[in-house]
């Protein structure tokens, strides 16, 4: 997501001079003075790409005059501008002209260049119109840092001095391990785990204790998945008109074990999308490659393949672009990119990597892959083991059968019964139906098709058979008892490969319907480094192997400028979706570069990364803004102090899940469905489909598991910016909005927390409702109420006291609010007053803030 | 909180104090406070009103409001605004193939193509005698006030990626609808109800085709800008209502306890998001009774609603059009309202005339009341599918039909200073092509974002490093001649 005043109106007053080398500091509100030493990458890139190279840029054919000015060589051949000389620069002219005919960028662009940013080009071009490659394209390279010291901390505080700026103390204890639990494990700690932490004054490293107690808690994977799932637009449903269900929740398992385990990043991304072709493909890694069937299809009726086919491959192209390359690849489905050097015949090659996809395109999903522990393995063996037995032995009947066969045809023919299978009140299933329609059509034909022959003697066997019955029965059942078992296994639809493979073509302005293109074949984007792997068809594990290589320069910096933002609520390079030329620059290149480089070297270690930056002094800094920080640097780019951000919506519904002893904490498993407003699918059809919402401990397991829904997300998580999962999603928004509030105090989810916090309040905690407030303060927030806070409290809960001694059946109607059952009449007044207690405790803005 | 809302940071900064060292220049304070926001927290603002991203409209602005008349599913043309009789003359005979070839088709592709004739009689209203169905006999009566435009064509085929073009002119999902562009730009004049809102009916037809909330998607602007549906049946808006057993008075009592405890926090903590969110509580505490002091239609008189035919909360479209009405004088920017099953593969003859009788009373009735209340001249009233259907006959799917088609369709607006009475654009003899004066689904954005006072190829989002548009990257064009002022 992009912050389109922070650019439109701040790039020059607020963002832009902070990124700059130490430099004085600025004030808010002025233009940052032009630096004595322009740089193109920092200074000019940003200004040429936005107002010049829609024109003048990468698209050939949207080029006008036939000048790129993105090309030094190529803008000097057309006399654009005179290094060294300024005035007499053709390019400078045209910024300052008056001539609304010459005046560059012209009227109609709607874009307009800023003195300062004149002022820029005209220094650059006087100190020789250098330019340099695009930072991201460049190899990655690993600055100098101390041993002595984490390389984070290092890095930040170099900048910091030259700045003259000086970092924020350390947070308070309760503090770090709130924010600790939260960006590692997605839960807040309990009292106990706080006390332990805070009062132990002897222990050492207790700080790095706790990170490593987090990083093995099996909920760290889930914390980590929850991002990754954005990122991939994992989802239950396949996105497009009926929006119905498909069989996807065990690559989300497979995700979180695969963190969990600290599986490389660089296996963990071959698996994803190349897992199928792997020579040690098993089950896990085709579960992997679930990741290549998590794109939107349709089953529309009067839905064309081409059209599909075409959306789906742009899909796929997206994804790529945005969880590896941060690069937009979007815009060359229909011309060459205007500001990056991605064609579109980059775009049509990659698609073709996934060409091989075996796929229906206008179609349901397939049932997919049973996903089987080694126990159950073990038990399909032993069940196909004793159904091939059971059909042997009926089998070694089958002269005798062909036999009686032939006299039940000739009966049955003569006798024009109707098949059983085929009455108006048959119970049989769909395949019964289909496959008894084929044998009354076979029986009536003059002439059998083999299919139909075959129909027949399955029919007979299975279906129609009177003799035999003990062997008959044997292998029905035996049959029965197999697939009854294998219907219960969970499914995933993973990728198989297929030799016919759909050919792929550049479509002219990205119309399917246009045929005129050339054939492509799977190739890399030709700016990026190419191995040599001439002399064969490029494949998917090409294509996942060329992701991580270690020459790679994107997509270590994107992962890490992912990871970067999990930690202190904002990337390096802020748009974290494109790291090309309408990105930005990062404010901090050295240390993405380190980050980028340490993960490379350390062999794509996450947790070894997660450890580092939380291991950092910088991390463990107050969140707290000083004036003097809110003036210079209030959008917390230079990281003198760590930011304070809202809690993930799945992690808000943790939370009070957890602090009310609601949680129910298994880690995976099929998607569960908490209550949701009744009606909110009536849209839904083919077919109209009813919510039920899960009526036992599925209703109090993680958000990360809800049912994701994506034509009609489930709106507690909507109001909270859960995406719905359409596209890939590098970063979620934060916004701020009334239904929030809607959400926290009337959810059922909600109001269910509440009354069963409010009852943990008067069963664990101490006597008198002074103290009572006190420690459920303590438990929600991990601190002590301040008097003012508990006085506030003791006012409220008299009220609402007075209020059900009034009227007792209201405060029954109160705590009968979800599954849980109603407490003894005796009880209601006292625990439905202390249930708005509760409840506005889980609705405090701290409550759902990590700072 | 990523990057912190323009409001966020005058609360970080202390307006008066900012003003008083001179850092900032109070024009450009208020333009970094009323510019919009990024992505992150909302701002207060939109409990007063809130104020959008453009300072000043390039443009006079002719409409403050939108009213938007979806008829899902794709109304055929050739029987309700388009009179063929070159089609009834064809009647069952082979379709010309000099039309169709080459074309792609939905459900008839590949199939025998024959020509049928409109099946439903036309008839000449209004001072220009501009036929249209006898089917839409109330619209016929205000076709005065309308504007016909006959020559609308679209991208796509579909209705999933045609609905999503007609809102967001993309078929990408995950991009802005049109109502949040525009409140995106203008704001909302609503203290307590949101900028933007949906309403839903269905045809008592058959199985309609899905809509998806995507439709009403902010899309890649800031959250508080979606569309917020506004429920016939259950909770007019989800979680709107008390849990059992809590009084308004209570709710206050807990809500006053919220705001005071994070006065407190903020005392401590300072952060600027704890204000935004003191705003977002008071909102929505105060929607809790706005929302169904609006839905409340028995305060309207006898007289209104016989005049839209419905019944108070019956959930039908006239008794959404009566909420559109109470909803663009409350100040809401951007009311849309569905209506679907209007996808007549099948039983064109049987469907047609009952989807025609749930809105013709109605749609004719919200002309006329707002008329009455002054409120036309300001009141943009846009009626259409997401596209049309083709002059070839549909046998495969039972009794006769059309299918998609989306090289004509017809549609009209109504208000604002558009040019009623007028027709505008043709198809072919057939009605299966527009000829003149073709029009583009961005030629319509174009044109409504210009009845609100907005330029539309100036006003963009940057999103992924690109400059967004509502009207695309391909340019569209302000339908100048439908403009009366």
């Amino acid at each position: 997501m992009l912050y389109p005043i922070a650019i439109r109106i701040g790039a020059a007053m607020l963002m832009g001079a902070i990124s700059l080398q130490p430099s004085p500091l600025f004030v808010l509100g002025q233009a940052p003075p032009v630096p004595d030493r322009v740089e193109f990458n920092r200074d000019v890139r940003p200004i040429l790409s936005d107002a010049c190279f829609y024109c003048h840029g990468p698209d050939a054919s949207h080029r006008q005059a036939g000048l790129r000015l993105d090309d030094r060589e190529d803008a000097m051949a057309h006399q654009a501008f005179t290094p060294g000389n300024a005035i007499d620069s053709l390019l400078i002219q045209r910024i300052e002209s008056d001539d609304s005919d010459a005046i560059m960028p012209p009227p109609e662009s709607n874009k307009k260049l800023t003195p300062r940013q004149k002022e820029v080009l005209k220094r650059w071009i006087a100190q020789g119109a250098e330019y340099q490659n695009h930072w991201s394209y460049d190899p990655i390279r690993r600055p100098e840092v101390p041993d002595t010291e984490n390389a984070i901390d290092f890095l930040v505080r170099k900048r910091l001095n030259g700045l003259g700026l000086k970092p924020s103390p350390e947070a308070d204890r309760r503090t770090l391990i709130r924010r600790l639990y939260s960006d590692l494990i997605g839960l807040p700690p309990t009292p106990d785990a706080v006390n332990a932490f805070v009062d132990n004054p002897f222990e050492e490293d207790r700080y790095e204790r706790l990170v490593e107690g987090l990083l093995s808690d099996e909920h760290y994977g889930e914390q980590m998945a929850m991002h990754w799932l954005d990122a991939v637009r994992f989802a239950d449903t396949i996105g497009y008109h009926s929006d119905n269900p498909r069989n996807v929740w065990p690559y989300r398992d497979y995700v979180i074990r695969s963190f969990n385990s600290n599986k490389s990043f660089d296996r963990f991304t071959i698996e994803q999308i190349a897992g199928d072709l792997l020579p040690d493909a098993d089950q896990e890694t085709r579960v992997g490659s679930c990741f290549n069937r998590l794109l939107l299809t349709t089953e529309e009726g009067g839905a064309q393949p081409k059209d599909y086919e075409s959306r789906m491959l742009a899909d796929r192209v997206r994804a790529i672009g945005t969880i590896w390359l941060g690069q937009t690849t979007g815009c060359a489905q229909c011309h060459d990119h205007k500001f990056d050097p991605f064609t579109a015949r980059d775009f049509y090659s990659l698609g073709a990597f996934f060409a091989d996809i075996q796929e229906g395109i206008i179609a349901p999903r397939e049932e997919g892959m049973a996903v089987m522990s080694v126990e159950q393995r073990s038990r399909l063996k032993q069940l196909d083991e004793a159904l091939a037995d059971a059909r042997k032995q009926f089998d070694a009947i089958a002269t005798q059968l062909e036999d009686a066969q032939k006299a039940w045809e000739k009966e049955i023919t003569e006798a024009t019964v109707i098949l059983p299978e085929l009455a108006p009140d048959a119970s049989s299933d769909e395949a019964q139906k289909k496959l008894a329609k084929s044998v009354a059509e076979g029986l009536r034909a003059s002439h059998r098709t083999s299919q139909q022959i075959q129909d027949i003697q399955k029919y007979y066997r299975s279906l129609a058979v009177a003799p035999f019955a003990d062997e008959r029965s044997r292998w029905q059942q035996a049959e029965k008892e197999r697939n009854d078992f294998y219907r219960g296994l969970p499914k995933c639809i993973v990728t198989k490969s297929t030799d016919k493979k759909r050919p792929v073509r550049l479509l002219p302005r990205g119309n399917w319907m246009d045929e005129s293109g050339e054939l492509v074949q799977p190739a890399f984007p030709a700016y990026l480094p190419q191995p040599d792997l001439r002399g064969r068809t490029l494949t998917r594990l090409d294509l996942a192997q060329w992701l991580v290589s270690s020459e790679h320069p994107l997509t270590a910096r994107v992962i890490m400028n992912r990871l970067w933002k999990q930690f202190f609520g904002m990337g390096l390079s802020k748009v974290l979706d494109d790291l090309g030329a309408q990105g930005e620059l990062p404010v901090h290149p050295e240390l993405l570069d380190f980050l980028a480089s340490e993960f490379i070297a350390s062999g794509w270690d996450m947790k070894h990364m997660v450890r580092l930056i939380v291991s950092s002094k910088t991390y463990r800094q107050v969140a707290t803004v000083t004036p003097e920080l809110a003036l210079i640097d209030p959008y917390n780019r230079e990281h003198a102090r760590q930011s304070a951000f809202r809690g993930e919506a799945e992690i808000i519904r943790d939370y009070a899940l957890k602090v009310s002893g609601l949680l129910d904490d298994r880690i995976g498993g099929p998607s569960v469905k908490p209550y949701q407003p009744d009606r909110y699918w009536e849209n839904l059809n083919f077919p109209p489909r009813t919510y039920v919402a899960d009526t036992q401990e599925g209703q109090y397991r993680r958000g990360l598991y809800a049912w994701w829904q994506r034509t009609y997300l489930h709106p507690s998580l909507l109001a909270f910016d859960a995406p719905s999962r359409e596209e890939c999603c590098a970063e979620r928004v934060r916004s701020n909005i009334p239904q929030q509030a809607l959400v926290l105090l009337n959810d059922p989810t909600y109001v269910e927390a509440a009354r069963a916090l409010a009852a943990r309040i008067l069963r664990e905690g101490p006597r008198s409702k002074r103290e009572r407030i006190q420690w459920g303060m303590r438990e929600v927030l991990q601190r002590p109420a301040r008097d003012e806070e508990v006085e506030t409290l003791l006012e409220l809960l008299s009220k609402h006291e007075e209020r059900y001694e009034a009227s007792p059946d209201a405060a029954k109607a109160l705590l009968q609010v979800g599954l849980s059952s109603t407490p003894s009449e005796e009880t209601w007044i006292e625990l439905a007053a202390w249930t708005h207690v509760a409840r506005v405790l889980l609705n405090l803005h701290e409550t759902i803030t990590r700072s | 909180m990523t990057v912190p809302d323009p409001y966020v940071l005058q609360t970080l900064l202390g307006r008066r104090k900012m003003l008083a060292r001179g850092t900032i220049g109070s024009v450009a304070l208020a333009s970094l406070i009323h510019s919009g926001t990024s992505n992150a927290s909302d701002d207060v603002a939109s409990s007063s009103g809130s104020r959008g991203i453009l300072k000043s409209l390039p443009l006079p602005q002719r409409a403050k409001r939108v009213i938007w008349l979806t008829m899902a599913g794709g109304p055929s043309h050739l029987e309700l605004f388009d009179h063929k009789p070159k089609l009834t003359e064809l009647n069952g005979t082979p379709m010309p193939e000099s039309f169709t070839q080459g074309q792609q088709l939905a459900q008839l592709q590949g199939e025998k193509l024959f020509c049928l004739g409109p099946m439903f009689p036309f008839e000449r209203y209004g001072s220009q005698g501009t036929e249209i169905s006898r089917l839409l006999p109330h619209i016929g009566s205000v076709i005065d006030d309308v504007c016909l435009v006959r020559s609308m064509t679209t991208d796509a085929i579909n209705h999933d990626p045609a609905h999503m073009f007609m809102n967001t002119g993309s078929q990408i999902a995950g991009r802005p609808s049109m109502g949040a562009w525009v409140n995106y730009g203008l704001g909302s004049e609503s203290e307590d109800l949101p900028g933007f809102v949906v309403l839903v009916s269905t045809g008592k037809g058959r199985s309609p085709q899905p809509i998806a909330a995507r439709q009403w998607s902010h899309g890649f602007l800031p959250s508080r800008y979606q569309g917020v549906q506004l429920r016939s049946q259950g909770e007019a808006v989800l979680y709107l209502s008390n849990p059992n057993g809590v009084t308004r008075e209570q709710q206050g009592i807990d809500v006053d306890a919220i705001q005071s405890l994070n006065r407190q926090q903020d005392l401590v903590q300072h952060d600027p998001e704890i204000a935004a969110r003191i705003a977002q509580y008071e909102m929505a505490f105060q929607m809790q009774a706005s929302v169904p002091e609006l839905m409340d239609a028995s305060l309207e008189t006898k007289e209104t609603m016989e005049m839209y035919g419905c019944e108070p909360g019956d959930g039908s479209f006239a008794s959404n059009c009566v909420l559109a009405r109470r909803l663009a004088e409350r100040g809401v920017r951007f009311i849309q309202l569905y209506h679907r099953d209007w996808d007549h593969h099948s039983l064109l003859r049987e469907e047609l005339p009952l989807r025609a009788r749930e809105v013709d009373q109605a749609s004719a009735a919200l002309i006329k009341d707002l008329k009455h209340r002054g409120m036309f001249d300001d009141t943009l009233i846009v009626w259409t599918g997401e596209f049309g259907r083709t002059p070839m006959s549909q046998a495969n799917k039972g009794p006769i039909g059309r299918d998609h088609h989306n090289r004509s369709m017809s549609m009209w607006l109504a208000g604002a200073g558009i040019r009623g009475g007028m027709v505008y654009g043709a198809t072919d003899e057939l009605g299966y092509a527009a000829v003149e004066n073709v029009c583009s689904v961005h030629d319509l954005h174009a044109t409504m974002l210009h009845r609100l006072g907005i330029q539309h190829d100036a006003f963009t989002f940057k999103f992924q490093g690109l400059d967004f548009k509502l009207t695309g990257v391909e340019g569209a064009k302000v339908l100048e001649d439908i403009l009366a002022s």
